[in-house]
């Protein structure tokens, strides 16, 4: 796949971004590159600041400074003469539309099918009609696996397979970018595979995805950029292999005989 | 399969015997049976007079406003109820202060004093008008014919209803994980889509069975506005009574009728209940 990732400009570019929750600072001084139809992988202690930097590339937290752009427009403010506006949210809530969001804890909305949970999106937000949008939905379910379970409730599905239309829920709104959010950690061992399964092939159809994920398995062989975070800090980057094989920094070789 | 001493698995088990309770059921059949005869045979209920009155015209006339009453207040109240609850929960501090201190005040003040506060409104306000600041005036009207007791009671009865209904509603908006709300956002939802599509509708769940309780309440507060002379169900029994001076047979008549009212309404809650259960 780092034969995709060759792109001019990247899909997500990231420039001094910092983040703090009252005197704690979560995020220092981020810059990431993300090529278009590449996978970069984030890895780092609890507490390091990948989730927290995932959300804020949909803007679902504000920054504090720094800026941050998804297929080259500014995520959240408008610049203009050298100070940033924060968008308003009819602005922010159409920018979303590119960023698809898979979260650790799924998130369904358990009142609504499968099916329902897929097409809401698209129906309400992007005014797809119905007929459409449960097509388009049955087909994303028939790629996740799951074309059997259109009328289940999430609670009638396990772990996995609430996490495969999670996936499926957040592609129908045919996003240029797909952020992960530790999506098996919430998972039994058993059924972390179908999973990473489904974000593999995801990454074959050249989708540009951000995974935060504690897998360093699929890490060393989907990612083509392995980032390895801790307080706050990008402290390594890289070739996956060669990064999981040759870690240079001390804390990243630490955190590595921790897991391994 | 043979009863033997030597298979376990084929002992019977016996599960504690609760002699007390059978004790205890006897007595109070007994009690009940006591009380039921004592009832029915004292003259002084005089049940045929209740008889005549169930089905008495003024009576059911009475009876059908106070299920319109208490229709219009919960509707009132579940609407004013739900823009309140939302405004409370806004990050905009000026909707949240106007809807704490609404809550705050109508609360505070006595059904009972509101109602009466807003049938004597014309005593503080004469004439209501609307016109342009040192402009013509574009209609006034006499605060006597536009409150009417009709108006007075919905008044009293909706908006304090409204400032319940808002508490019990943001508790169960804020019973739905906040995971809801971000996995709506990131599909690009905008916030009164995510209240009706995806947190209303979960909050449902703990927001039904107090609201069934506050329903059941207003049957019984609709009351109330037999104070400003409106002729609901108790107010129309109370004038029957004035004239025949059957106070308690009538009395009976109306419980009878609140009983009936909340049973079927309880009935009505079990089943909403379970609609709105997690599959």
């Amino acid at each position: 796949m780092s034969g995709v990732a060759q792109h001019a400009d990247p899909m997500l570019r990231i420039r001094g971004l910092s983040k703090s929750y009252g005197h704690r600072q979560v995020l220092c001084e981020i810059d990431l590159d993300v090529p278009a139809g590449s996978v970069m992988c984030i890895i780092g202690p609890s507490g390091s600041g990948k989730s927290t930097l995932l959300s804020c590339i949909n803007h679902l937290e504000p920054i504090d400074s720094g800026k941050l752009w998804v297929a080259d427009e500014l995520v959240g403010y408008r610049e203009h003469k050298d100070k940033l506006y924060e968008l308003p949210e009819r602005e922010v809530a159409r920018m979303r539309q590119n960023v698809g969001m898979v979260f650790q804890q799924f998130n369904l909305f358990p009142h609504m099918t499968a099916l329902q949970n897929i097409i809401e999106a698209p129906i309400r937000v992007k005014r797809m009609p119905s007929a459409q949008a449960r097509e388009r939905a049955a087909a994303l379910l028939d790629r996740v696996g799951l074309a059997s379970k259109q009328a289940r409730y999430p609670a009638q599905l396990s772990g996995g397979e609430q996490q495969r239309v999670a996936i499926a829920r957040a592609l129908a709104m045919d996003p240029k970018l797909m952020l992960f959010d530790e999506p098996t950690s919430a998972l039994d061992p058993e059924l972390v595979g179908e999973v990473l399964a489904v974000m593999q092939d995801l990454a074959k159809t050249g989708m540009t995805m951000v995974v935060v994920t504690h897998e360093l398995g699929f890490a060393r062989e989907v990612a083509d950029q392995l980032t390895f975070m801790d307080g706050g800090r990008i402290v390594e980057q890289g070739d996956p292999r060669a990064v999981l094989a040759a870690p240079k920094e001390k804390r990243m070789q630490d955190f590595l005989s921790r897991v391994l | 399969m043979p009863r033997t001493a030597d298979r376990a698995s084929a002992q019977k088990i016996v599960p504690l015997r609760h002699p007390g309770t059978w004790v205890a059921t006897f007595v109070v059949l007994l009690i009940v049976c006591l009380v039921a005869y004592s009832v029915a045979t004292n003259p002084a209920f005089e049940w045929p007079v209740v008889a005549e009155y169930m089905l008495n015209a003024e009576v059911l006339t009475g009876l059908q406003r106070t299920l319109e009453l208490t229709l219009a207040a919960m509707v009132m109240g579940l609407v004013l109820g739900t823009v309140l609850a939302l405004f409370r929960l806004s990050n905009n501090r000026l909707l949240s202060t106007l809807s704490w201190a609404y809550i705050w005040f109508f609360r505070s003040v006595p059904v009972l004093v509101q109602l009466i506060f807003w049938y004597n409104f014309g005593a503080l306000y004469s004439m209501i008008s609307l016109h342009v600041p040192f402009g013509p005036t574009l209609f006034a009207v006499s605060t006597n014919t536009l409150i009417t007791p009709l108006f007075a009671a919905l008044a009293g009865l909706g908006l304090s209803q409204s400032a319940y209904t808002a508490e019990v509603i943001r508790a169960g908006v804020v019973s739905v994980p906040t995971g809801q709300t971000r996995a709506a956002l990131a599909l690009g939802m905008r916030r009164l889509m995510i209240y009706r599509r995806i947190i209303l509708p979960q909050a449902m769940r703990v927001i039904i069975p107090p609201v069934g309780n506050e329903v059941i309440s207003m049957v019984k507060n609709t009351s109330l506005v037999s104070v400003i002379a409106l002729a609901e169900l108790l107010y129309t029994t109370q004038l029957i009574y004035a004239r025949t001076y059957q106070t308690i047979p009538l009395l009976i008549v109306a419980s009878l009728w609140y009983l009936i009212i909340v049973s079927v309404l309880s009935v009505g809650q079990y089943f909403l209940e379970r609609k709105f259960r997690h599959r």
